[in-house]
């Protein structure tokens, strides 16, 4: 079982790096691009029998409480068997 | 003679130049606070010294914040406890939920190291009471991450309630509203992104490092124990 | 033992060996390798790993001294500092790494030199670097150095050891080539040093730090079809640096040292497993055996192949008395670190490889490392050095623009301000660093004694490439006045040298006129080399580099007060010129960076007067006559006298009066002269008579405007402004 986590800047924080990134897709010639944004992926393996609420409260937890700083970033996960 | 502790947490760097100044050069009593530890060992003042804790590879400061050593800080904090926390240290206390704000990467994306000059916003401090307000000190900065950012409603509250200690002269990491460190509402935790520890011998160009723990010692004498 | 590969010539040639060398390897052994040991002889006969075209010339290297407590052949060199202290400093190479992952290549060079130095008992206090890459103009070259640059920022900035000092190069010949050597410097307990020795039969041999995996794992050999099965993945890994492993690692050793037992010590560096096995066994002249089984793995079913050849940084090979292992593992443990037993000391002086019950590998040490191959390879003077105009001066165009030219110098890659480079370093960590980056040389105190440490990085490849014999000796003269201008004694050197191909003649002559200018140098300024690295083969597509070699010095301050910086300190202080100019431009920055010529000769050195300007400036400095003191080189006089202006803010008002034409006057290279800023002049020209060194005053130091009269006059807000852009402008993040 597997969880994969991503973590972004959260919207209205300033995203130094994504801007970055931005300017140099525009300098490259990709001139049809929008704004860019990074930030992080991990990709957790789970204990098999856990059932999948307990596998999202679980991921949940730890995405809220280590993976992210609530004041600069947001999440989103998935959990796949 | 004030006590001081300097938390050591695996990737502590400047551990051993806080302990020095400390130690050698103010001659105070000072120990190491091991993280795997729950005692302060009598500590007045609590030193988070800067480095790289845990190698700050999720964020920095994330992991810090859940060594054992930080439930005797948060406990010593709200009992009116003094604690500094400087640069690294800075940043597990602001992931501790001590310090208010989050540090962003530099605004120039690199790592930056070099003397700047902050200005000391308020003398009634803890921390400041042996400088002047106003007052201008040459202080070592490095870091990675010392773009300080709070949301628009706190630094609001930040400035309403007189917690911005210091500013940067010539901002050089695109703190928002030029803050290089803050304390919170209390007033008896400050954070701070530049080195104290490295401006506290004129040999190394500057001593107006020793003006922040000379206050230090001054406040400690003074607070009721 | 049974061979289960055939070893075919083309198995022979991915391994990198002859086959008389092959024949050789049989021979030791009795018996044909298999392919494990195949891959243990490959990487102990490497160049690298073996210095066979390099070691019978480098015998000719002065390595002793009263100052000297360990020469090369070690993790590094030793030097006596009094009050019981040593200074423990070596210089690496890692430009290949650094060119296919500039980021990784340069980090966990950064990484290895500091476990070379922390391995014999010191701790690591400062980091230099020496970097060359081609021209920034091409975008390429700006990203390989944004990712070196990087890479030794984010290793030495999160292990907590100071950056305090290098040298950056541009040539076009880098482009396909980079050069990136990381020097490390540490102080220990003078009778407190540890050595990569496996004495004690019985003794157990530890595995510490990072777990094994298939980093770094020769590529060619690993695309190997005849490749074991087991391999799954045969794709080469890149090296990949973890500091903050290193930091507890680095604890953790200087720790478990203070039990008293750990018996020898080495870390896991090129060739990793097989190296520090066999080597530590070597110099004690005993064996070791080993078990895989219990070699900490990252991936799976690595074979005894990889695991002895994995190249995964942060791991260390500590010898442990017997009955003392749990004193060592404890310490480990209590920083979070693997630490496992793998094996013992054996009196047999084999080194024997097991997995479980399975032997997997059998080979006396000594055929591993004393009787590895020696070649006195052929050498031959260079054609292309018969080409070079002589005669004095080489005849270039004169012109009259000459405060343009000096602008244009200012913003030149290899004049122009370090800064954008070194901000990115924490250069003050540790609280001993006395002169910030951009000094002649990096000052360290040493805390707890009144002395202080000097070190500079030096070299220049285009004196190098137009007479390899007295480039060198030059590299070594401007280290050692570096290290004087800063107020040091030169004590010791360590050297890097860089080449091209050895099994061409023409590079092999070049090689061997350096080593020898090197003894030469080394020998006159009394500065044993105490070790190093040779790097060859830095040429791709059959285009060389320069021949580079790096010389790395180390000097001592007395009295760590007396440190002195470059910068004018004073208006109205007299500006004074050690030495003399002469009508030299061989070689010179103007006639690359301006006229985009390279011509001969290089600038002739005298190696006795050198010695006397460096005397008169070292008794000036002690005698506290002097207020800044700088080394006039790359750029010239002119550059060398803005310098002093651009590092201080202060203006200065000179005038020069050698009847050597301009171009040469303001920016020739003539070696042996330092610009002093003093109070006293008369005294400082005393002491000058005294050494038979011609000295002159040359005007004032101003508040803001620079002015060499009749050529150049500008405000030094407005050269500072030219001079600090001259990198940063490549690298803008708008």
């Amino acid at each position: 079982m597997r969880a994969k986590v991503y973590v972004t800047p959260k919207q209205g924080v300033l995203d130094p790096q994504g801007l970055t990134i931005q300017k140099a897709l525009y300098t490259l010639g990709y001139d049809r691009v929008g704004s860019v944004r990074q930030g992080k992926y991990f990709e957790i393996q789970l204990q098999n029998q856990l059932t999948d609420e307990e596998a999202r409260q679980l991921v949940d937890k730890i995405a809220h409480d280590v993976l992210t700083n609530p004041i600069i970033e947001d999440y989103r996960f998935e959990v796949e068997r | 003679m004030t006590r001081f502790g300097v938390v050591v947490f695996p990737g502590s760097n400047c551990d051993h130049d806080t302990y020095h100044v400390l130690k050698h050069v103010l001659e105070q009593q000072t120990e190491f606070l091991w993280h795997n530890e729950r005692d302060l060992k009598d500590s007045d003042v609590v030193v988070l010294p800067g480095g790289f804790a845990y190698g700050d590879y999720l964020r920095t400061g994330a992991i810090a914040k859940f060594a054992p050593i930080m439930q005797a800080v948060r406990r010593h904090a709200a009992e009116g406890g003094l604690v500094l926390g400087i640069c690294n240290g800075f940043q597990v206390l602001q992931e501790a939920g001590l310090l208010p704000g989050a540090m962003l990467r530099n605004k120039g994306l690199k790592f930056v190291c070099k003397f700047v000059d902050i200005r000391v916003e308020s003398s009634r401090t803890p921390f400041t009471n042996q400088c002047q307000r106003g007052q201008v000190l040459s202080i070592p900065i490095a870091h990675n991450e010392g773009n300080f950012y709070a949301d628009p409603r706190t630094l609001g509250e930040l400035q309403d309630q007189g917690q911005i200690i210091f500013r940067y002269c010539d901002n050089p990491n695109g703190a928002v509203d030029d803050i290089a460190g803050v304390c919170n509402r209390e007033g008896n935790v400050l954070g701070l992104m530049p080195h104290p520890e490295r401006a506290s011998d004129a040999a190394l160009g500057s001593a107006d490092g020793l003006l922040i723990f000379r206050s230090l010692i001054f406040a400690a004498a003074v607070l009721p124990a | 033992m049974k061979t289960l590969e055939p070893i075919t010539p083309d198995l022979l040639q991915q391994h990198g060996l002859s086959a008389q060398e092959y024949e050789r390897i049989v021979a030791v052994l009795h018996r044909e390798p298999n392919l494990t040991e195949l891959g243990i002889f490959s990487v102990m006969w490497s160049e690298h790993c073996s210095y066979k075209s390099s070691k019978i010339h480098l015998r000719k290297l002065p390595t002793r001294g009263p100052q000297v407590l360990q020469g090369p052949g070690e993790n590094a060199g030793v030097v006596d500092l009094g009050y019981g202290l040593a200074a423990v400093f070596k210089i690496e190479s890692h430009n290949h790494p650094s060119f296919i992952e500039p980021y990784q290549g340069a980090a966990t060079g950064v990484g290895g030199i500091i476990r070379d130095i922390f391995t014999m008992g010191a701790r690591p206090i400062a980091l230099m670097n020496s970097l060359h890459f081609g021209p920034l103009e091409k975008p390429r070259n700006r990203i390989l150095m944004e990712g070196v640059v990087a890479g030794i920022a984010g290793y030495g900035n999160c292990i907590g050891i100071p950056t305090v000092g290098g040298e950056i190069y541009f040539a076009e010949v880098y482009s396909q080539n980079p050069i990136v050597n990381v020097f490390c410097l540490g102080v220990a307990k003078k009778d407190r040093i540890f050595y990569g020795r496996a004495h004690g039969v019985g003794n157990a041999v530890i595995y510490a730090g990072a777990k094994t995996g298939r980093d770094g794992i020769h590529g060619a050999t690993m695309a190997s079809a005849e490749f074991g099965e087991e391999s799954q993945q045969k794709r080469p890994n890149v090296q990949v640096g973890d500091p903050f492993l290193e930091k507890l690692l680095l604890e953790a050793c200087l720790e478990a040292m203070k039990t008293g037992a750990v018996v020898g010590i080495q870390d896991m560096g090129a060739a990793g497993l097989t190296c520090s096995t066999c080597e530590m066994g070597s110099r004690a002249g005993t064996g070791i055996e080993m078990d895989l089984a219990k070699v900490p793995q990252r991936e799976e079913r690595m074979t005894p192949y990889e695991l002895m050849l994995s190249e995964s940084q942060e791991r260390m090979l500590l010898v442990a008395d017997r009955g003392r292992e749990r004193d060592v593992l404890g310490i480990f443990e209590k920083w979070g670190l693997d630490a496992v037993p793998i094996g013992r000391v054996t009196d047999d002086g084999v080194l024997r490889v097991c997995r479980g019950n399975r032997l997997e590998a059998e080979i006396p040490n000594r055929a591993l490392v004393e009787e590895a191959p020696l070649y006195d390879r052929p050498a031959r003077r260079p054609a292309y050095l018969d080409a070079l105009p002589s005669g004095p001066l080489p005849s270039v165009p004169t012109t009259d623009d000459l405060q343009g030219i000096f602008q244009r110098l200012l913003s030149s890659g290899n004049l122009a301000s370090r800064r954008w480079v070194f901000q990115q370093y924490d250069h003050m960590v540790r609280t001993n660093t006395l002169s910030l980056p951009g000094s002649d040389a990096a000052v360290v105190r040493i805390k707890g004694t009144p002395s202080a440490l000097a070190m500079t990085l030096d070299g220049n490849p285009r004196y190098v490439y137009l007479d390899p014999r007295e480039g060198t000796r030059i590299a070594v003269a401007e280290s050692c006045r570096n290290l004087v201008c800063s107020g040091a004694r030169p004590l010791a050197a360590t050297n890097c040298l860089n080449f091209a191909s050895p099994e061409n003649p023409e590079v092999m002559w070049q090689f061997v006129q350096a080593v020898e200018g090197l003894a030469e140098a080394c020998a006159l300024f009394e500065t044993p080399i105490t070790g190093g690295n040779v790097s060859f083969y830095n040429e791709t597509l059959g285009r060389g580099i320069y021949p580079t070699p790096v010389v790395g010095m180390i000097g001592l301050l007395e009295d760590e007060r007396t440190c002195t910086t470059a910068g004018f300190k004073k208006p109205g202080d007299a500006v004074v010129l050690l030495g003399e100019t002469r009508e030299e431009l061989g070689g010179s920055e103007y006639l690359a960076a301006i006229q985009k010529c390279l011509l001969g000769p290089a600038p002739r050195l005298d190696l006795e007067r050198e010695r006397a300007v460096q005397a008169t400036c070292l008794e000036a400095i002690r005698e506290g006559l002097v207020r800044s003191a700088h080394d006039c080189s790359e750029g010239g006089l002119a550059i060398a006298l803005a310098e002093c202006s651009l590092i201080s803010g202060l203006g200065a008002s000179l005038q020069l009066l050698e009847s050597v034409r301009p171009d040469a006057l303001l920016f020739g290279e003539s070696q042996s002269r330092i610009v002093i800023s003093t109070g006293q002049p008369e005294r400082v020209l005393e002491i000058a008579g005294r050494q038979g060194v011609p000295g002159r005053i040359l005007g004032q130091v101003r508040d803001s405007v620079f002015e060499i009269r009749d050529f150049i006059r500008m405000d030094v807000s407005a050269m500072k402004e030219i001079w600090e852009d001259g990198l940063a402008k490549y690298f803008r993040v708008s």
